[in-house]
């Protein structure tokens, strides 16, 4: 969120005014009270708040409170307001544009700059894209001061600005480096009066696989605006992701977990349109607990009308994942309501089938292939959700 | 024949006394894998037990660095099972030491040390699959990675995916017909090999007939592939693309699979092969079903 990465900011000392974070209508009105003419904007984690209304100039305390009173609780793109930036208003000159950002097609780094419009940039990017310059930056040797002055230039920050924007850059791509970061923006960078550079708005999205180097980017995360059901599976170490739809997929590989939700959409279309209401990768090893954290979290989901386990026995061997699913089973006891589709394939299928054939449990049906399951998934789904179960 | 991996293959692990290391040393070498040793520095001089192919027990040497590895090994691939916060040193030992091909199996590499591992191997001699890839598996001859050797055996389809379990998943459905070579190239959104570089030494391989592309959301690497099939491949192509139903800004699994702002669909990478004359299963069953087809007509 913007008042994160302007902590981050501030941190590497990129030029920045914090503000002062509110979580109610009062603290606005108290920050306002020290800052002068404000400005109240929405604190959530996606682009166009301005547009959505989240974002209000307040010239008096009590407009402040007005605004947050506002503010606070409304839905931006699907995401609740929890809390409000109370910024100074400045006295914005002019809008630019400035990010550092991961390259993947180039498998390296990129910077985009455009002194040419800020909030407006991707206006920018359509009618004049040669305002925008995309400059690679060279993941061995980064940015430099010589490289820094040569964005600068190549970007035609104005002359008055070229000292202030050079130390802006290096600070920034010290944000980028340190930080783990894929994504640096600053938007709008501006010029306000006086001749002074400032970040004004900035967006961070920082590289998860890096956490454990970084032992305070946990705090970053918002808890609040989680769904309950993502964090509950984070809280078990799952990788999970929750969707709208009624059945509820186990499998392992991302690759294969991310196809059977397409198997199970397509053979939803011959059923109601049942979708898949989930993705979740249990990975290389199915114990049985793992299989019943699963299970657990999905069975949560009061929209899912059954379950399909799809694995593909690799590593793990069949025998392995129907002992987890009988095993997963047993844990959850009555807590298991929904009907189970498995399909297994690959290394020991047949001691696996056996273990789930002697198991015999009344949820579980085995279906061989992988398309024949999905559609017995689907179609379970169906009929229960048309029972009004 | 195969691509990148052969019986002549000399393999040594970097991390070979971890858990992974360990126990996929063994699987590599009941695969038949030439394993000559490994790496830990900490434990350099002593050696490790495992048992070959014929169940013979072979004893191998634990080296301080990947170049005294070779240099008393002659070893020409490495796979390395490292933890994330080490890997980059490992792949730049590797590379100094002149690898001739690097397999890194690692997940949860931070994106920024690929960046720069890949910087510095630009100009080197080392070749580098991964990370988070399953690795590379020539059936038959070797495996350097922790693909299941059992699944299929050796035959005319050559397969790329960036996936491990839909490379499993493919490798079973078209076991009937078998591989020359199946590699995973990984999903993290920086990886070594690409699509581009296996389906030109497939096309350059003659005993690959036909070629299996497997790709899923994130990225515009289906479309570099798409564009380069249509201009440079010569020998039938089958592709599949996992993820049409991700939803935008979730990231599924893979560190690299996600829709951005529009781009990376699945939607957008089946156009763009189907544009360029491959034939594009909806699941992988239909898919193999394509190559099938394909291979039947030959």
């Amino acid at each position: 969120m913007e008042y994160q990465a302007k902590e981050l900011f501030a941190k590497h000392d990129v030029p920045v005014t914090l503000g002062i974070v509110a979580n109610t209508p009062d603290e606005a009105k108290v920050a306002a009270e020290q800052l002068g003419v404000v400005v109240v904007k929405a604190q959530v984690k996606a682009g166009g708040r301005g547009k959505a209304g989240g974002v209000k100039l307040a010239k008096t305390p009590d407009e402040a409170f007005e605004h947050a009173s506002n503010i606070l609780g409304m839905e931006i793109k699907g995401l609740t307001v929890n809390r409000v930036l109370i910024a100074p208003a400045a006295s914005i000159q002019e809008e630019y544009y400035f990010s550092f950002l991961l390259d993947r097609a180039n498998r390296s780094y990129l910077c985009i700059a455009s002194v040419e419009g800020g909030v407006e940039i991707e206006e920018v990017a359509k009618t004049n894209p040669d305002a925008v310059k995309q400059i690679p930056i060279d993941a061995g040797t980064g940015v430099d001061e010589a490289k820094a002055r040569s964005i600068v230039a190549e970007a035609g920050f104005p002359e008055a600005l070229v000292e202030q924007a050079v130390k802006t850059v290096l600070t920034l791509w010290t944000v980028f480096v340190e930080e783990d970061a894929t994504l640096v923006e600053v938007n709008p960078l501006a010029r306000l009066e006086g001749d002074i550079l400032e970040a004004l708005d900035g967006k961070v999205s920082l590289d998860e696989n890096a956490e454990f180097r970084h032992d305070d980017h946990a705090a970053f995360e918002d808890k609040a605006a989680a769904d309950p059901l993502e964090a509950k599976a984070k809280e078990k170490g799952l990788n999970y992701v929750k969707l709208d739809g009624e059945v509820g997929i186990i499998g392992n590989g991302a690759g294969l977990v991310m196809s059977t939700l397409d198997v199970v959409a397509y053979a939803g279309e011959a059923h109601g349109g049942v979708k898949p209401a989930n993705f979740l990768d249990i990975g290389g090893g199915a114990s049985a607990q793992v299989m019943a954290d699963g299970l657990d979290v999905i069975l949560g989901d009061e929209q899912v009308k059954s379950v399909f386990v799809n694995v593909f026995g690799g590593i793990t061997s069949c025998d392995a994942v129907a002992n987890g699913i009988v095993g997963a089973l047993e844990l959850l006891g009555a807590a298991a309501t929904k009907p189970l589709v498995v399909r297994l394939d690959g290394n020991n299928l047949d001691e696996g089938l056996r273990i789930l054939n002697e198991a015999n449990h009344p949820l579980v049906t085995i279906v061989e292939t992988m398309d024949g399951a999905a559609d017995r998934a689907a179609q379970l789904a169906h009929d229960s959700a048309s029972k009004g179960n | 024949m195969s691509i990148f991996l052969n019986k002549d293959s000399k393999v040594i692990v970097q991390g070979i006394t971890g858990g992974e290391g360990t126990k996929h040393t063994a699987l590599m070498l009941k695969a038949g894998t030439n394993v000559v040793g490994g790496v830990n520095a900490r434990k350099a001089g002593t050696t490790v037990t495992h048992k070959d192919a014929d169940g013979n027990d072979v004893e191998l040497p634990v080296f301080g660095s990947v170049a005294e590895a070779i240099s008393t090994t002659g070893a020409d691939v490495s796979v390395a099972f490292v933890p994330p916060a080490f890997t980059k040193d490992a792949v730049v030992e590797a590379i100094d030491a002149e690898i001739g091909l690097l397999v890194i199996i690692t997940e949860g590499v931070p994106v920024q040390d690929s960046a720069e591992f890949w910087a510095y191997a630009q100009g080197k001699k080392t070749r580098i699959i991964g990370p988070n890839c399953p690795g590379i598996i020539t059936p038959g001859e070797a495996l350097a990675g922790i693909t299941p050797a059992t699944i299929s055996g050796t035959g005319p389809i050559g397969l790329v995916s960036k996936s491990g379990t839909l490379t499993y998943q493919m490798m079973f459905e078209l076991r009937d017909f078998g591989f020359t070579t199946a590699i995973g190239i990984g999903g993290d959104p920086i990886i070594g090999t690409t699509h581009i570089d296996a389906l030109e030494a497939f096309e350059a391989d003659p005993d690959t007939k036909a070629i299996v592309m497997i790709g899923e959301i994130g990225g515009d690497a289906e479309e570099k592939a798409a564009a380069y099939i249509q201009a440079h491949v010569t020998k039938p192509v089958v592709g599949y693309v996992a993820g049409f139903t991700a939803p935008e800004g979730k990231t599924m699994g893979h560190a690299g699979a996600i829709v951005a702002d529009g781009a990376g669909t699945a939607q957008g990478k089946k156009e763009a092969l189907e544009a360029a004359g491959v034939k594009v299963g909806k699941t992988p069953s239909e898919t193999a079903q394509l190559m099938r087809d394909i291979l039947n007509a030959l």
